[in-house]
């Protein structure tokens, strides 16, 4: 597969998880990477070793998504890297913290939202002049925002609000031919959803699932790859569950 | 997997022709199913110039010793089913739930609805046998939103998504992924048929944020996907191919 030769993409929490392993996809189909970190500078730089090891094109940059101007950081370095163009955003980075509402802090709360939902919006804001016709925004849902999971009503929220983004991104920005598009993960197996490797979380991920087995973050960045191609030239507003069609 | 073996109901025209062709460039074996032996032979005489491997078997799909041999020959010819898109379908009679009868509502369920269900009965056991294999059915904007002057056609595929869900729980058992794909207007003769007029077609366009009608090419490539190995964590879901359309 080289359908993404010539193409510039941004990923963001892409040293580890699905963001690690959509920049894998990503290269491997041609295209020239930017691998974002928050604190795994190691890791990111791991991983941009590895896609030059195998003939691609990749570039570390760390930001704290988590600031105010977080975004608006990472979007300058990012400009200084590619110039005027950006055809993938795939803003991957996000924290997830169960608690009950009981639990649940202020700080916590606040903390998930900058990363989750303000960081994404003020990307897409910041990276607009780079983005033009054919260019390709991959936003990260969750099954959470669809359904009762685990422990986590502040962090669903934060994916209940990408949905949401979603569908006004894709509208807003269509006139311009910039499609907007979201992955909504099931339980993958990452050091988010650690839970899954325990026997109990095991099972509890198959008994909502129709596919009986633990989904893999390649599952997830083979997806978000069809949503940054040509293929996908007709998709926009959409977001796809990931999850080996868990609770439907 | 290379060559696999897909059937396309369907496939004479329209989307159901752009799929075929989609699926030739992927390499695949094919047999194409319609209505029209002409129109049949026609299609499988472009596919073999493509160097493709491809039969026409006449199956009209509301009738279950149609559908039968189609799977069955279908096997014969190639010995296995490794992907089926169960794309026949028909606009009905388009009007108000007033002049709807018991006719206009046979007419359509009969294709739209049996059919699939026919077609996923006999799809469904030979890949359950296979213990592998992925189907792709046609679903439509309006089978998850309503539209004036269509009842029953919303109605027929609204069916089918829950058809869709319902198999894929079913399959997942052996292996098996079922999907749906759901475009919104495209340009294709049903489309023509559907609108009436040049006026009413430019005033569907004008909803979708691309701002244009979609290619049966676009369709195409998504049931490719839904398909294929890329796909693999995805099953029970509604992929909507629309430019936007359900996120205006």
């Amino acid at each position: 597969m080289s359908d993404l030769v010539s193409q510039t993409a941004l990923v963001t929490g892409a040293s580890r998880g699905i963001g690690r392993a959509t920049a894998g996809a990503l290269a491997a189909a041609g295209a020239r990477v930017i691998v974002h970190y928050g604190s795994a500078a190691r890791e990111a730089e791991s991983l941009v070793a590895e896609i030059r090891a195998a003939g691609g094109k990749a570039d570390a940059v760390g930001a704290d998504l988590g600031a105010p101007d977080g975004a608006h950081k990472l979007a300058a370095e990012v400009r200084k890297l590619v110039g005027e163009r950006l055809d993938i955003l795939v803003a991957n980075a996000g924290i997830a913290t169960a608690a009950s509402i009981e639990d649940q802090t202020v700080e916590e709360f606040d903390r998930m939202f900058a990363v989750n939902v303000r960081a994404p919006f003020f990307l897409v804001q910041q990276l607009l002049p780079l983005l033009g016709e054919g260019s390709s925004v991959v936003l990260l849902s969750s099954l959470a925002a669809r359904a009762s999971v685990g422990l986590l009503p502040a962090y669903a929220a934060t994916k209940g609000a990408i949905d949401t983004l979603v569908k006004h991104f894709a509208a807003l920005l269509g006139p311009r031919g910039i499609r907007v598009n979201a992955v909504a993960p099931g339980v993958i197996d990452t050091e988010m959803s650690k839970f899954a490797r325990t026997e109990e979380g095991r099972q509890f991920t198959l008994g909502m699932q129709a596919l009986q087995r633990i989904g893999h973050a390649d599952d997830v960045a083979d997806v978000i790859a069809f949503l940054g191609s040509d293929a996908a030239r007709w998709v926009t507003g959409d977001t796809i569950q990931v999850g080996g069609g868990s609770k439907i | 997997m290379s060559h696999p073996v897909v059937l396309i109901t369907g496939a004479l025209a329209g989307i159901g022709r752009a799929t075929a062709l989609a699926f030739a460039k992927e390499g695949a074996r094919l047999v194409v199913s319609g209505r029209r032996d002409d129109a049949g032979e026609k299609l499988v005489a472009e596919l073999r110039g493509l160097g493709t491997e491809a039969e026409f078997i006449r199956a009209d799909v509301r009738h279950e010793a149609d559908v039968q041999n189609l799977v069955d020959k279908t096997v014969a010819r190639f010995g296995r089913l490794d992907v089926a898109v169960n794309n026949a379908g028909t606009e009905g009679k388009p009007g108000p739930v007033t002049e709807q009868t018991a006719e206009s509502y046979a007419a359509t369920f009969d294709t739209n609805v049996l059919g699939v269900i026919l077609s996923m009965k006999h799809e469904l056991r030979t890949m359950q046998a296979q213990g592998s294999g992925s189907i792709v059915n046609l679903s439509s904007t309006m089978g998850h939103r309503g539209a004036p002057g269509a009842s029953i056609y919303t109605a027929s595929k609204h069916a089918v998504e829950g058809l869709t869900k319902a198999a894929a729980l079913e399959a997942a058992a052996f292996g098996v992924r079922v999907n749906a794909v759901a475009p919104g207007p495209v340009e294709t003769e049903m489309l023509t048929r559907f609108t009436g007029s040049a006026d009413r077609k430019a005033g569907l366009v004008a909803g979708i944020p691309l701002k244009r009608a979609g290619r049966p090419e676009e369709i195409a490539d998504a049931i490719v996907f839904a398909s294929s190995d890329k796909a693999s964590f995805i099953s029970g879901q509604i992929i909507a191919v629309n430019g936007g359309k359900t996120a205006s």
